[in-house]
């Protein structure tokens, strides 16, 4: 187990980038602390899986260091970097039996063959394929061979972190639930530091302590799951996480005022002036729609998804959604819409801005 | 339910019957006619019954024969198979070399057969061909006209030279299937060199490979044209394959009737090993699932 720090870390594709524009993962300083379980998430394409390659050794990043428990290792190769990594698609060695594909990466380091059988027979316990052990892998579901990626990953007491890339793509919903709480519980019994990079949001927000959300090739916020729902740094971030996404509205902001054609919104608190491209982002869920109270609005539909209602409505001339609860009943006479004023962050191109006289 | 019987539909399936009568079972059943009777000539037929093939099962040329295909066949997969792999698991992955040697290796692959072996058989020219003639000067006995050491070196030689890269080629395809991961998977449970070829690669290509086998054992079992215009056969029958000793047979010496005998049981051989090869691939693959 290690503390990964990534040093001025950038990663371009090109043989010369010229421009930002040109990284696919832009520069970037943080420490993933030693135990923690991270979840990296973020649209395709915005750099995660750069990054994680980075971090496992299979990519050498273009300008910055990456050090392990404070050694560098940006050039050290992926044998040397002693990390486990569990692949989108299941990686297992077909021709072998399971009992094998398992011991596979402790024989490679020469460890000796009795040691091998007990991490192995302990492993495939924590996985749960005891009774498969002497099946040849090839033909098995592809669940059970991704738990065989896991297994593969974890026979080895001593790695630096577990890197997850993606790993549920593949499985059946079902047994994603159970197989991201088998992880979790991993996590907990055993505190490797572990990455896990995904798009879905459930799946970082429920399996990480800590949720790093990226976005083109940028890290636009870390932070627990609470901090990613109550107060996105980035509009991205308001928009990627929740379901629907935080809705943003652009508006003038004045002091604790925020206005939006004219008519204002109140805020709990000040803001100094602000330049730039100004909004307003607030979540659903601290929206609610009524007779009287607030600003006009037009419900264009109304989405009953079970345990709430999603109301799609029209704001000033911008699509808003507002959450209700499921005993709420929703009348044509609904035309006011008003929002908790503590809740409503206050964005300048795209980053969120801190109130005046308190620290973010 | 009932089917309604409809015989017009056997007017659907009569191009395709007509078609393989014509080119496979009017032919076949020509052979099996002449390896049936015996003619001195002059359209007159008389019945033997399976005489010929009697004889045929008695000949020692034709056990010589076979023994020497066998041989062939077996020597140059022996070559071709690993040689095919080695060449497929040097070739650059992508990129600008990767199209320039996939070029390269299908260039043998496009020369016509009699092509091939008259290049060879200039080329091994004691008298005026580069190789013969280097030989010579370096002071290496080599003469395929005389010596079958010679003429089996230069046959198996040239087959490797125009084959190889068919199974390199197939080989190449079934490499380039492999999911990246699955070596950064092996570089992670730092699996050597040698591990990451009998554990990935190999398994990911043994189907390709198993094809590129017995593509190979079927055409070199037939093999004809390289080693008559090479060796005519010679030096004596050392490089006689079935092919060569069936065409003498029946046009050299016009021995319809047992030459007849001995194709049928040339192309039963050829199923034999071919349905042989076919049943324990299936059976390989079907184990491991």
């Amino acid at each position: 187990m290690a503390k990964i720090t990534l040093d001025n870390l950038a990663h371009s594709y090109l043989p010369h980038p010229k421009g930002e524009a040109d990284f696919a993962l832009k520069e970037l300083n943080h420490d993933w602390e030693d135990g923690a379980a991270y979840a990296l998430l973020g649209a395709s394409g915005c750099g995660k899986s750069t990054l994680l390659n980075i971090i496992s050794g299979l990519l050498v990043p273009t300008q910055g260091r990456i050090l392990f428990d404070g050694k560098d290792v940006t050039a050290a190769p992926t044998a040397a970097r002693n990390i486990a990594q569990v692949f989108q698609f299941p990686v297992v060695y077909d021709t072998m039996s399971v009992r094998d594909n398992l011991a596979f990466p402790l024989r490679n380091r020469g460890r000796d063959e009795a040691y091998v059988a007990e991490r192995v027979q302990e492993i495939a316990r924590m996985i749960g394929m005891e009774d498969m052990l002497d099946r040849k892998a090839r033909g098995l579901t592809a669940d059970a061979k991704q738990k065989i990626s896991l297994g593969r990953g974890m026979v080895r007491k001593d790695v630096n972190a577990l890197l997850f890339d993606e790993p549920l793509t593949v499985i059946d919903p079902h047994m994603k639930w159970e197989l991201r709480t088998q992880l979790k519980k991993l996590h907990d019994d055993f505190g490797h530091t572990m990455i896990y990079v995904t798009h879905d949001q459930t799946e970082a927000l429920t399996f990480a302590d800590k949720v790093v959300v990226m976005h083109d090739g940028r890290v636009v916020q870390i932070g627990t799951p609470e901090e990613l729902f109550e107060r996105p740094e980035h509009t991205f971030v308001g928009y990627f996480i929740g379901s629907p996404g935080m809705n943003v509205i652009p508006a003038r902001v004045e002091g604790n005022r925020a206005y939006i054609d004219g008519s204002h919104v109140e805020l709990a608190h000040g803001y100094g002036p602000l330049g730039g491209k100004v909004e307003i982002g607030i979540r659903p869920e601290y929206a609610r729609l009524s007779r009287t109270e607030g600003l006009p609005v037009k419900v264009r539909r109304v989405e009953d998804v079970g345990r709430h209602k999603i109301i799609r409505a029209e704001f000033f001339g911008h699509e808003i959604n507002v959450i209700a609860g499921e005993d709420e009943a929703i009348g044509p006479d609904m035309t006011r819409v008003s929002f908790d004023p503590g809740r409503v962050n206050v964005y300048a191109d795209d980053w969120r801005v801190a109130p005046q006289g308190r620290a973010a | 339910m009932d089917k309604t019987p409809n015989n017009k539909a056997w007017f659907l399936v009569l191009p395709v019957a007509v078609l393989v009568a014509f080119s496979a079972v009017i032919p076949l059943m020509t052979v099996v006619n002449y390896s049936v009777q015996d003619t001195f000539g002059g359209n007159q037929f008389f019945w033997v019954g399976l005489e010929w093939y009697e004889e045929m099962l008695h000949s020692e040329r034709m056990w010589n024969a076979l023994g020497r295909q066998l041989a062939f066949s077996a020597i140059i997969l022996a070559i071709e198979v690993p040689l095919g792999v080695f060449v497929a698991l040097n070739m650059p992955k992508r990129g600008f070399w990767a199209s320039f040697c996939l070029v390269l290796m299908s260039l043998p692959l496009l020369i016509p057969w009699n092509v091939v072996g008259t290049i060879w058989q200039i080329f091994g020219r004691v008298d005026i061909g580069l190789l013969g003639h280097t030989l010579a000067a370096l002071g290496i006995e080599y003469n395929y006209t005389q010596d079958a050491v010679a003429a089996w070196v230069t046959v198996i030689v040239m087959d490797v030279w125009h084959w190889t890269s068919l199974v390199a080629l197939l080989a190449y395809a079934g490499l380039q299937s492999i999911p990246d991961a699955y070596y950064q998977a092996a570089k992670i449970d730092q699996a050597s060199r040698w591990k990451v070829f009998r554990y990935i690669q190999l398994p990911k290509m043994a189907g390709v490979l198993m094809i590129a086998i017995l593509l190979r054992f079927m055409d070199s079992f037939m093999i004809y044209t390289e080693p008559f215009v090479v060796t005519g056969g010679g030096p004596g029958n050392a490089t006689t394959f079935l092919s060569i000793d069936l065409v003498k047979m029946a046009l050299g010496q016009f021995d319809l009737g047992p030459a007849a005998a001995f194709s049928i049981m040339y192309f039963l051989v050829i199923l034999l090993i071919s349905w042989v090869f076919y049943t324990v691939m299936t059976n390989l693959d079907r184990e491991g699932r």
